[in-house]
């Protein structure tokens, strides 16, 4: 098992190295980022001295090697445009977006899996046919769109609603989480709702489909032979192996949505880290977009990293599979 | 996390005042982009400006129509060509409670320099200053290193700050972290920092020691909302009370909604078409040996085929004046014959290209950043088909803002749409940028991608830069921006009106920069 995560870190460094040179390269070939900050009416002796005070008057590779010196010692360089360190303001407005899409899993977990089971259970029921058709809608509607519409019901027409930004906080353990007040509640229900509702669709498609599967497998037949209770067939032999997909589909889709839950963020105006990313990329803020992407990357090499795990904990043969 | 201790203690406070609706006389604003920073020494861009405007006050201060009007100087005068005097206001004091000196402004003059890591440095409007110092308590002294008439312009973009709360051990006294926190924030201006959270809500509230009016509103608060849809849709629930820049397409309907009001402000950002006239083969000018821009009548024609008025009305939703001129006529060097835009005449422009050689025209790209003026592609888009139709036939290519600034530094482009937003009020600063000679060490022409470049001109803004008189220095921009206009040297579109929209009652006295002021939002009574 150490060997197993030892290894996994290996190739997050390698995918964190050759992403950051394509950052790097990418953003260089695009523009200078100087031409985006200063003021029109700076002169060229003005312009010099920025580039010089950005380390932008280096060649491509001496900035590179620059950077990854001080990335060694922790250190992701200062945000061009605010002066402050990129990994702090990212680290500032990472409980937004984590909240967001915790609150917004959550339901679609909860909404996901019990009708997705049932929708495969009674396959050609009208209720059954009612679900997956709504799932249709549910992720192919732009998610844009969908939270247009819900400020547009909620709070324009009804409203019941706030439609923008984030309510009111309370710090626990030095964060600032919104999910402990009724205010934050209120602010957090379309946003959470605009970005669950396609999760939510997609985990109905996975679960019935897991579920389609496992129904005529022999264990089921002959745990319904025993003349076991439904319910403990649905808890214990269903569910039970149905749950690596679910679980698979879930830490991808959580990964995406934390590290791109930009759409929803600014339809809502919500101060999370993906707003930041598109900011930063359109003034060409190199130190904030390389530390955001190298976050990620680690973020999600982690989170593959716990689903394996679980994997071992739902399926013990999977155990097996890791050590081979 | 002082924003959480600040909002606990106000809801403890009202549950103790026996819960005041905290709403009544809040403001909160939807901005298109949140300030970098809130140091008013960091960075010279719009959303930091009007943020700082709030809190601070300058010496002298632009009115909405950018002439500028005595703040905390009550008066000045020059005493040699040289040195100005600046008469400080006895009554101004800061949040604080303690009263402005003459000692605050040499502190904030000279902080300026010191502030590291700056991406726009407000050195910009330090160039000229030699030495600041204090008379006595309520007289500065400003020495200019050579007779410089845009002191007072400069000094407008330079709030006072506090020399006893902004002082600290950095070089430059608080540092810009240390502002970012509100710590040393102190202003003489209508509001007072409360908190801010970066990416959300920035929070201030009246300041009680204010020395002008007092601004109607107990706390406003700043919401950083990028997405047009997304502030109009807050708008219309009632989440802000006023919005920058709503959507051109929504205009119309915003208008006649019972709900809303919209603000207005004269444009004084110039659209323009600028032209490579550098002599050798033009890089989007295909088949041609030579460049057939050199031509002034070819000049003339691309000018004659565009029709503003069409322009301004169709394409930009009526949120635009055609332009004759690269700065409106309330303006400082304006040129009053030039105050209607020139009627757009086919026939003509194509008799032009005829008599200049190009009977069949030629081909022609048009270059255009792709979201950084308001419909920037569209209005390209519109101008390359009224090119076509006089017979250039004319190609849109589009770039993401970095891309297109990069191939216009690089001279690629033949032709290109851009933007000139004049914050002074005067037509020197544009006309140096726009079509003065390239001359990185004199810093002219630092916008002038087509390298129009005319001695004449250079020699008469030269002069207008060192003449004190305004009435003389008024006509001497006067002749340089027609000699630029009648050589078709640089093409004028149309102005960007700056546009807000307000839940109904509400007024803004609608800037022609752009700023948005709390201070100047009113509700009928």
């Amino acid at each position: 098992m150490p060997v197993f995560i030892i290894n996994r870190l290996l190739q997050a460094i390698g995918v964190i190295l050759v992403m950051s040179v394509l950052v790097f390269v990418g953003l260089y070939l695009i523009g200078d980022p100087t031409s985006m900050l200063v003021s029109p009416e700076a002169t060229e002796i003005e312009r010099q001295a920025l580039r010089k005070a950005l380390g932008l008057d280096q060649s491509i590779w001496i900035q590179y090697l620059t950077f990854l010196g001080n990335a060694a010692h922790g250190d992701f360089g200062r945000s061009f445009l605010t002066g402050q360190p990129a990994l702090q303001l990212i680290v500032e407005r990472m409980p937004a977006t984590v909240e967001l899409v915790v609150v917004a899993m959550t339901f679609a977990l909860v909404v996901g899996v019990p009708l997705g089971i049932l929708a495969g259970l009674r396959p050609k029921a009208p209720s059954s046919k009612a679900i997956m058709t709504g799932s249709i809608l549910g992720f192919s509607l732009p998610n844009f769109w969908i939270g247009l519409m819900l400020i547009m019901l909620f709070a324009v027409y009804l409203g019941v609603l706030p439609a923008s930004a984030r309510g009111e906080t309370v710090n626990i353990g030095g964060v600032a989480l919104s999910i402990f007040t009724l205010d934050g509640w209120q602010h957090l229900a379309l946003p959470a709702l605009t970005l669950g509702m396609a999760k939510a669709a997609l985990i109905i498609r996975v679960t019935r489909a897991a579920t389609r599967e496992v129904l005529p497998m022999d264990y089921i037949k002959f745990a319904r032979a025993k003349g076991l209770r439904p319910s403990r067939i649905l808890k214990v032999h269903l569910l039970k192996n149905i749950l690596i997909p679910i679980v698979t589909v879930a830490g991808l889709e959580f990964g995406q949505a934390i590290a791109f839950a930009v759409v929803t963020e600014s339809v809502f105006s919500w101060p999370g880290m993906g707003k930041l990313l598109i900011d930063s990329i359109i003034t060409l803020d190199r130190p904030v977009v390389v530390a955001y992407l190298i976050m990620m990357v680690f973020f999600l090499v982690i989170l593959n990293l716990v689903i394996d795990i679980l994997y071992i904990a739902i399926d013990p043969s999977a155990g097996e599979k890791v050590r081979d | 996390m002082n924003f959480v201790k600040t909002r606990l203690a106000a809801s403890a406070a009202l549950i103790l005042l026996g819960a005041l609706p905290l709403s009544a006389a809040d403001l909160k604003v939807g901005i298109k982009s949140e300030p970098s920073s809130l140091d008013p020494q960091f960075h010279v861009l719009v959303p930091n400006m009007q943020v700082t405007f709030a809190m601070f006050d300058p010496l002298v201060m632009m009115d909405s129509k950018l002439v500028p009007q005595p703040a905390l100087a009550e008066s000045w005068k020059a005493t040699s060509e040289t040195i100005w005097e600046f008469v400080l206001r006895k009554d101004a004091k800061f949040s604080d409670g303690s009263p402005l000196t003459a000692d605050d402004v040499v502190f904030t003059l000279n902080r300026i320099p010191k502030v590291p890591n700056s991406p726009t440095a407000f050195t910009l409007f330090t160039r000229q200053i030699a030495t600041v110092e204090a008379v006595d308590a309520h007289t500065v002294r400003i020495t200019t290193k050579q007779p410089y008439p845009l002191l007072i312009t400069d000094l407008a973009n330079l709030p006072i700050m506090s020399k006893t709360a902004a002082s600290g051990s950095a070089p430059e006294g608080k540092t810009t972290v240390e502002l970012n926190r509100g710590e040393g924030l102190v202003g003489t201006g209508p509001f007072k920092f409360v908190s801010w959270q970066k990416g959300a809500d920035l929070v201030l509230e009246r300041n009680p020691n204010y020395w002008g009016k007092p601004a109607e509103w107990d706390n406003v608060i700043y919401r950083p909302m990028t997405n047009p849809a997304a502030r109009a849709a807050a708008l219309l629930s009632g989440d802000i009370d006023m919005m920058e820049d709503p959507p051109t397409t929504d205009l119309e309907q915003f208008k006649t909604n019972a709900k809303l009001s919209v603000a207005e402000a004269p444009g004084t950002r110039i659209v323009y078409i600028a032209l490579d006239q550098k002599g050798e083969p033009s890089p989007g000018i295909p088949g041609q040996g030579k460049n057939p821009l050199m031509d002034k009548r070819v000049r003339e024609a691309l000018s004659l085929a565009i029709d503003r008025k069409a322009i301004a009305e169709r394409v930009m939703g009526g949120v635009a004046v055609a332009a004759g001129d690269l700065l409106p006529q309330s303006m400082f060097g304006a040129v009053k014959a030039r105050q209607a835009a020139p009627a757009s005449d086919t026939a003509k422009a194509k008799a032009l290209l005829a008599e200049a050689g190009y009977p069949n025209g030629f081909q022609i790209t048009l270059g255009t950043p792709n979201g950084r003026y308001v419909n920037d592609v569209r209005v390209a888009q519109t101008i390359a088909a009224m090119w076509t139709r006089a017979g250039v036939k004319a190609e849109v290519a589009a770039a993401a803002p970095p891309v297109f600034f990069k191939s216009r530094d690089n001279f690629e482009y033949s032709a290109y749409l851009a933007a000139w937003g004049n914050s002074t009020g005067e037509m020197s600063t544009t006309l140096r940028s726009l079509v003065g000679t390239r001359d990185p060490s004199k810093g002219s022409g630092t916008s002038n991608g087509g390298r129009y470049s005319n001695p004449e001109l250079d020699a008469l803004l030269e002069k207008a830069s060192a003449t004190m008189d305004d009435k003389a220095r008024a006509e001497l921009l006067q002749k340089a921006d027609e000699m630029v206009l009648s050589d078709y040297g640089i093409i004028p579109v149309h102005f960007e009106v700056p546009v807000w929209a307000l839940r109904k009652g509400l007024t803004y006295a609608a800037r022609a920069d752009q700023y948005t002021l709390p201070q100047d939002v009113t509700s009928a009574k």
